[in-house]
């Protein structure tokens, strides 16, 4: 069946910003879709609210809203758009809800919005535990009988629960219906345990009602991924096995692919299960995600859930197979049939098979528990991990070396010397899910544990002891080997060790081995990703390494250029990296030059085959690079690597890959040096006459407190050989400072700690520019809307800067000069500054692309990273200006008159973890960055654009209701007039004693509320911070109160504004945020919030680009705003 | 210890790997296998006869070896060929490892070599005969012995791995037909799906005589999958003719299919490197949908896809085809437009690989329910 032809127009909607469980692997999917989409000739339009992803980039869609995901602005585009459909399974969970909640108010049917992919009654079927499971238990034709669920028994005493429990045979699971946050839930091992439990169970549950729940913990645990089509044709993408057996999530599980234990008849079996599902459940056109588990007794199989979109899983599986999940997904929701849709991969066979591996992929996941020390890192069903690395090798243990050395953590290789644990302590550690279980799984079998105590312990099934096993066995003959001999060193690398993993079991350096390898001709070849174990050819350049004959790089004439990208997600380096790496490659890649990708970020849309010309899907390990590169170099001519784009990761190799004779073209990795050694730095501000806070080098807490004395109090603590926050602290007085070095770093000779000058009442400011050697471009200007002192990912900030005067933007323009000329940049450097009065402090230039680089394109209409790869390569800023890559006079300094404002804010993963105890983790904001993602808030005025990115990130901001205020001294005076507006428009006034004072003196009635650090009242009056965790408050003002001995007040702003975090509620920190807040609710109250794409956005960005029509700038112009001097450019 | 085995091709290309499973010496075609599940079926298949299998999951023996999934009652491969065998096995029905029951058959295999760059020589050259040795390392002596080995074309296999002996397998639940199933290398799986269907199966041997079926008076007659060149099948080929001459109800799979085609008119002629893997797509041509497949085929039918064909016996046409190179998978025969005798060339009985095709069980008793009334109606 062909295309439809009853749609023309397409609503795709996004997943927002990046959490934990929902992160770049949608920007993935939805690129491809939409993609697809506009390839086959649809109209599409595109919601998401992150700034930082591919599918926002305006080339992607015909109409582009960065909006807030809820469902009232979603509204506002299908009224502004009508489009035929809506595609809702490409933005995971977010977009599945968004859909239904406007199916549910009648705005689907009211506009005539059809959905496509899945339909509400899918997704109600694959969402809801009750209807899944009664689908499950219909598919009674099944060969082979029908499929279970997990068995279960509705008790309403203690001794129904006993009699359950004992049929169902120990450990059972309890739940106690209907109960906040599994209260009295959990697993009862024996009779008095099961009593015990249910009283308390029974107790909590305002029905009386337990469910007893057979145990599977400790199963085997496996997916499908599946896709269908609209004429019932359905295939089994990929199937992945979990490492971790059932009770972790897949998400936090080391993962495989293929299915590794199964013998076919097992395998053929969760097959029918799956097609029988996907068509029960009424999934039509598009594919799903299918989760079993498996008894490793007796092959008993369960399924466990589905979701009927795409996935995390659906990506990687795509990224394991060669097959794009997403992209096929999104043409049978248009109308085809798999058989009608090509596989890219071999040109010549149809979609319409199931990919087969020569080769095993192996995800690994990655956690960030060292930014939330008092979590609890015991992982569950609930996902904790922040990204994950895949590796792919020709055989498990292979994959699983590549893959641990892609998470560039220095704890995750298998460590295979070194003392041996005792082997009973190591049984118990590896017994508990954790980061970093793995690595006490092989020293519990170093120790001399068997596979038959580890299973005991872990439950990993055997076949994957065994391969450890393999792996501490090749380890030993290393070891033990006479000499380091071409086959010994082939050996090792076959089975996954790395040059340094070698050098330890011989005593040498990663280097020495390297040389050793090179010298008796121990090279990886490169084998391709192909769907079909070679028994067709492969058009598409998609490569792993291995150890083995024959490579399949071919030869190539057209220059190359190597792009190493960012690696797994982390916080501080995700999904922004990505969009610059994939933007050089587009730049490059039209240019003329051959781009080749190295990554190892199975979510990511530069590991997407189609994105460069030739994809490596390897680690960013110097060996691993070093590889490739000399691959490429046999294969023609390689014009440069680039490795200011992918963040810290490949920067890092930067003085080593050019040791190695790498031609790394952009800023010199001496000057990327420069920029970081403090010493050198210090003399380039120095020499350019620019200021910078004051500091001191500390090795004890004597020398930190007369540096302190020095220099003034609060100051900045942190160690100095960490980057990106890590450690960080702001210290008001002696003792917090001594306590801090002594206990909290344990500063000394070899690692001492920095003591920076806090700049108290700051405002910060971040800088991307353009640097060639000649001209400098500046991208734009955020000024910071949080206060000073919470680290710059974490803060909201606004383009073009709200409050900045002409002579300061002249003198940042000057400043950033300085420095890029004086550190030596070629492309992007990022600056941040601090404005104290009249001074601009320079607090830290980062010589490579920032976080924030996607966000001052989208939010200027410039490609930042385009250029900076352009001009990496040679081409100067007086060309791009000329080629209309950038602004022909200007820059992002001196926006159009007519440019929106563009806010962004971070959003928090507060919520996903708890400590030990059950409660929330501290979450104080500071200098350490903590955040996952963002989104953008887009509009003419700030107020709306901050009303915007408050909805997209915390939830819309109150219409009406209470309102908390407490106001630093400095502030009160402007902030009459605002809360004059909210008391108008009805809102109640809490306010703190001070402030309540000030108010009531300008005839503004505030009930006065307890801080925090007052405590509970005498008669248990609660404080704010209660308040605001009861939900009895609607939105917060807390402008910070600086001054020396603030230390307690600030710590209440800091407390509230966690609260707020918890709550979800809108909290603002600074006189403009409140401001703002006022315009954006009066004007929401107004209705005069809209949605305009970015394609409406962008010639009011860039007016010489194009005239704008009249009627387009009159009306994305709000109230107040002078409109003359736009109509003058034109 | 390891013990250093090598492995020729015909062409001359070699490589270098250990011994895996029995040591010593063998020789056969060379044919490379997709499947990712199912090594002990694949091993089991008849239709390896001869064939030394090149496996392309780089993993095998993960499962082990168990009483239950045998194809038939011994392995057939000539040789085996993978590149990390798995050091132990895990699965709860496992009895023992798969190189236990390679060494205790005698199968001579090779591991640890680039079975992806042996894959890509095969697909680019076409199969050709290989020797794997652990006795002979020297690389000249072992090709000049590869070069004496007899082609796959022209080989009449099926005499070497047909039962000796006629067995029945009975019908599970209520008896509905009676089937005599001609083995040319049948798998254990085909009658077991028939009997789950009421087919009560008669398993002859492939010299069986159209007097030796004629006594067992059946409702239809089945020619099975099976090893070597359907144009060297010419006892088999006749048979079928006098069978559809006698108007009995035909199901054909695999080497069934190739004698169909050949019984109808239609030339075979073998593929450069054949299918053999449990991910193909065929599509129905009657229906239009599209099945995942299991295959084991070297050779194919040639027969117009575009028309179909007036024979002796009614009128034939494609009814399957493979997606990915237009190959064709199935025939059948109508008489006055009601479907008399059908094959595919794929595994509808799996075994491994996917059940998409197990329809055409149904269609098989379907078709017999259909004529047995007609001839019931000519009776009254």
């Amino acid at each position: 069946m062909p295309r439809r032809t009853d749609i023309s127009s397409i609503l795709v909607i996004g997943s927002g910003p990046i959490v934990i469980g929902q992160a770049c692997e949608f920007d993935y999917s939805g690129t491809q879709a939409c993609r697809v989409l506009r390839e086959e000739g649809f109209r599409v339009i595109l919601v998401n609210s992150n700034p930082a992803t591919i599918m926002t980039d305006p080339e992607f869609a015909d109409a582009t809203y960065i909006e807030p995901i809820t469902p009232d602005f979603v509204e506002r585009i299908i009224a502004r758009e009508k489009p035929d459909a809506l595609l809702a399974t490409m933005g995971g969970q977010t977009a599945l809800n968004t859909a239904m909640a406007l199916h549910r108010s009648g705005v689907l049917e009211k506009y005539g919005v059809e959905l496509i992919g899945a339909n509400i009654a899918a997704i109600e079927r694959g969402e809801d535990r009750e209807q899944f499971k009664e689908v499950i238990k219909s598919l009674r034709d099944l060969p082979g009988g029908p499929p279970e669920v997990a068995r279960s028994t509705m008790c309403h005493c203690v001794d129904e629960v006993v009699t359950a429990a004992q049929n169902l045979g120990y450990p059972v699971v309890l739940r106690p219906s209907y109960t906040m946050g599994g209260v009295g839930s959990g697993f009862a091992h024996d009779d008095a345990e099961a009593r015990s439990m249910a009283e308390i169970g029974l107790d909590a549950s305002p029905t009386t009602e337990v469910l007893v729940e057979e145990s599977i913990l400790g199963w085997k645990e496996f997916e499908l991924e599946v896709m269908r089509d609209r004429k019932d044709n359905v295939v089994i993408v990929c199937s992945i096995e979990n490492l971790d057996p059932m009770g972790v999530h897949t998400g936090d599980s080391i993962t495989v692919a293929p299915a590794l234990t199964l013998t076919d008849r097992e395998f053929q079996r969760l097959r029918d299960i799956g097609i029988a599902v996907i068509r029960a459940v009424g999934v039509d056109t598009g594919g799903c995600n299918i989760q079993f588990a498996v008894n490793p007794d007796n092959g008993r199989v369960i399924v466990i859930e589905m979701n009927p979109r795409v996935s995390r899983s659906s990506a990687l599986a795509s990224k394991a197979t060669g097959f794009p999940i997403a992209k096929i997904a999104a043409k049978v929701a248009v109308g085809y049939t798999l058989d009608e849709i090509p596989n890219d991969i071999t040109g010549e066979t149809p979609a319409s098979f199931e990919p087969t591996l020569d080769y095993i992929v192996v995800k690994v996941p990655r956690f960030a528990f060292e930014k939330f020390p008092t979590a609890e890192d015991t992982l569950t069903t609930h996902m904790k991990s922040v990204g994950e690395a895949m590796a792919i090798g020709r055989n498990f243990t292979e994959a699983l070396g590549k893959a641990l050395r892609s998470l560039e953590d220095s704890r995750a290789p298998l460590r295979l010397t070194g003392p041996i644990p005792q082997m009973q302590e190591a049984l118990t550690n590896a017994a508990r899910p954790h980061d970093g279980r793995l690595q006490d799984v092989v020293q519990a079998l170093r120790a001399g544990a068997s596979t038959a105590e580890v299973h005991q312990s872990t439950m990993i099934d055997p076949w994957f002891l065994d391969q450890l096993v393999l792996v501490l066995d090749v380890a030993q003959e290393v070891a033990s080997a006479e000499e380091l001999t071409a086959d010994v060193i082939r050996m090792a690398k076959r089975h996954g060790l790395s040059d340094e993993q070698i050098g330890e079991l011989r005593g040498l350096s990663g280097a020495e081995v390297r040389s050793l390898r090179w010298a008796l001709g121990v090279r990886p070849v490169y084998k391709t990703v192909d769907t079909c174990a070679a028994e067709f050819a492969a058009r598409t350049p998609y490569h792993y390494s291995t150890y083995d004959e024959e490579t399949e790089v071919a030869p190539r004439k057209k220059p190359a250029v190597l792009i190493l990208g960012s690696g797994p997600n982390r916080i501080g380096q995700g999904i922004e990296f990505d969009y610059s790496c994939v933007h050089a490659s587009m730049a490059l890649s039209k240019a003329g030059y051959e781009t080749v990708m190295v990554n190892c970020n199975p979510e990511t849309v530069s590991t997407d085959y189609d994105t460069s010309d030739r994809l490596y899907f390897e680690p960013l390990t110097l060996e691993d690079v070093l590889e490739v590169y000399a691959a490429e170099v046999a294969a023609g001519p390689v014009a440069g690597v680039i490795v200011q784009l992918g963040g810290q990761t490949p920067l890092k190799l930067a003085a080593a890959l050019k040791e190695a004779g790498l031609p790394i073209v952009g800023t010199s990795p001496e000057a990327i040096d420069l920029a970081e050694e403090r010493g050198a730095f210090g003399k380039v501000l120095a020499d350019a006459g620019l200021p910078a806070p004051r500091y001191g080098m500390a090795r004890s807490a004597d020398e930190a407190c007369a540096i302190a004395g020095d220099i003034g109090y609060p100051v900045l603590v942190r160690p100095s050989y960490v980057l990106g926050g890590r450690g960080m602290e702001i210290v008001y007085d002696d003792q917090t400072l001594t306590t801090y070095v002594t206990t909290v770093t344990l500063a000394s000779e070899d690692s001492p700690i920095m003591v920076d000058k806090f700049l108290d009442d700051a405002i910060e400011i971040d800088v991307d520019a353009l640097f060639d050697g000649t001209d400098l471009y500046v991208g734009g200007i955020m000024e910071h809307i949080e206060e000073a002192g919470v680290h710059s990912g974490d803060s909201a900030c606004a383009l073009p800067p709200i409050t900045l005067g002409a002579e300061v933007v002249e003198n940042i323009r000057r400043s950033t000069r300085a420095i890029a000329e004086g550190v030596g940049v070629c492309g992007l450097i990022n600056i941040q500054y601090a404005l104290v009065g009249d001074t601009l402090y320079v607090l830290e230039a980062n010589p490579r692309a920032s976080r924030t680089v996607p966000f001052v394109s989208k939010a200027t209409d410039t490609q930042l990273a385009k250029a900076a790869a352009l001009i990496m390569l040679g081409a100067s800023i007086a060309e791009l200006r000329d080629s209309g890559m950038l602004k022909a006079t200007g820059d992002g300094s001196t926006p159009a008159e007519s440019a929106p404002v563009a806010v962004k804010e971070a959003v928090m993963p507060f919520n996903r973890f708890q400590t030990a105890e059950g409660t929330s983790v501290d979450t104080l904001l500071g200098p350490e960055m903590r955040s996952t993602g963002e989104v953008m808030g887009l509009d003419a005025s700030f107020g709306i654009a901050f009303a915007k990115s408050q909805a997209a990130s915390y939830g819309p901001l109150p219409l009406e209701g209470s309102v908390f205020v407490s106001i630093a001294d400095s502030d009160k005076r402007h902030t009459i007039l605002p809360m004059e507006m909210l008391e108008d428009m009805g809102f109640a006034l809490y306010a703190t004693t001070g402030t309540a004072a000030v108010l009531r003196r300008n005839g503004i009635s505030a009930s006065v509320v307890r801080k925090r650090h007052e405590g509970a009242g005498p008669t248990g009056e609660p404080t704010i911070v209660d308040r605001v965790l009861n939900h009895e408050v609607d939105l917060i003002i807390n402008t910070p109160h600086g001054g020396s001995s603030a230390g307690a007040t600030r710590r209440d702003g800091y407390g509230l504004r966690s609260a707020a975090v918890m709550a979800d509620i809108p909290c603002v920190t600074t006189v403009q945020g409140l401001i703002a807040v006022v315009q954006g609710i009066a004007a929401s109250r107004k209705g005069q919030v809209s949605v305009r794409p970015l394609q409406e956005w962008a010639p009011l960005m860039r007016p010489e680009k194009g005239a704008p029509s009249p009627e387009l700038v009159k009306g994305s112009l709000g109230s107040g705003v002078e409109n003359s001097d736009a109509e003058k450019e034109n | 210890m390891t013990v250093p085995a090598l492995l020729v091709l015909q062409d001359g290309r070699s490589f270098r790997g250990q011994s895996f499973g029995a040591q010593g010496e063998t020789f056969g075609e060379a044919v490379f296998a997709t499947g990712m599940s199912g090594y002990q079926e694949t091993l089991t298949d008849p239709s390896y006869d001869r064939q030394v299998v090149i496996a392309t999951a780089p993993h095998i023996g993960n499962t082990g070896w168990n009483d239950e999934d045998d194809e038939s009652g011994r392995i057939w491969v000539a040789g085996y060929v993978v590149r990390d065998p798995s050091p132990k096995p895990s699965s709860w029905r496992a009895k023992r490892p798969l190189t236990e029951e390679l060494e205790s058959q005698g199968i001579v295999g090779i591991s640890g070599i680039d079975t992806r760059a042996l894959t890509r020589h095969l697909r680019e050259r076409g199969a050709m005969n290989v020797g794997i040795s652990t006795v002979d390392l020297d690389l000249e002596s072992l090709l000049e012995k590869v070069r004496q080995v007899a082609p796959m074309a022209g080989a009449d296999l099926a005499s070497e791995v047909t039962t000796t002996k006629a067995y029945v397998v009975p019908a599970q639940g209520r008896k509905r037909f009676t089937v005599v199933a001609v083995d040319l290398g049948i798998k254990a799986m085909t009658p077991q799906l028939m009997s789950r269907r009421g087919i009560e199966v008669h398993v002859l041997p492939q010299s069986a005589t159209l007097a030796d079926i004629e006594a067992i008076d059946p409702d239809g007659v089945f020619f099975s999958n099976g090893p070597g060149d359907p144009a060297s099948a010419t006892h088999a080929v006749e048979l079928l003719r006098d069978l559809l001459g006698a108007g009995l109800p035909y199901f054909g799979i695999c080497f069934g299919n190739q004698i169909f085609g050949r019984a109808l008119g239609f030339s075979t002629y073998k593929l450069k490197y054949g299918h053999r893997g449990i991910n193909q797509p065929v599509k129905d041509l009657t229906t239009g949908i599209v099945e995942i497949t299991a295959h084991n085929h070297g050779f194919a039918v040639d027969a117009p896809q575009d028309h179909s064909v007036e024979t002796e016996f009614g009128t034939a046409s494609v009814s399957h085809i493979d997606l990915n190179d237009s190959v064709v998978e199935g025939l059948e025969l109508r008489r006055d437009g009601e479907l008399v005798g059908f094959s595919v060339q794929y595994h509808p009985e799996a075994a491994a690989g996917p059940h998409d095709a197990a329809y055409l069980f149904d269609r098989f008793t379907d078709m017999m329910a259909r004529m047995d009334r007609k001839e019931a109606s000519h009776a009254a």
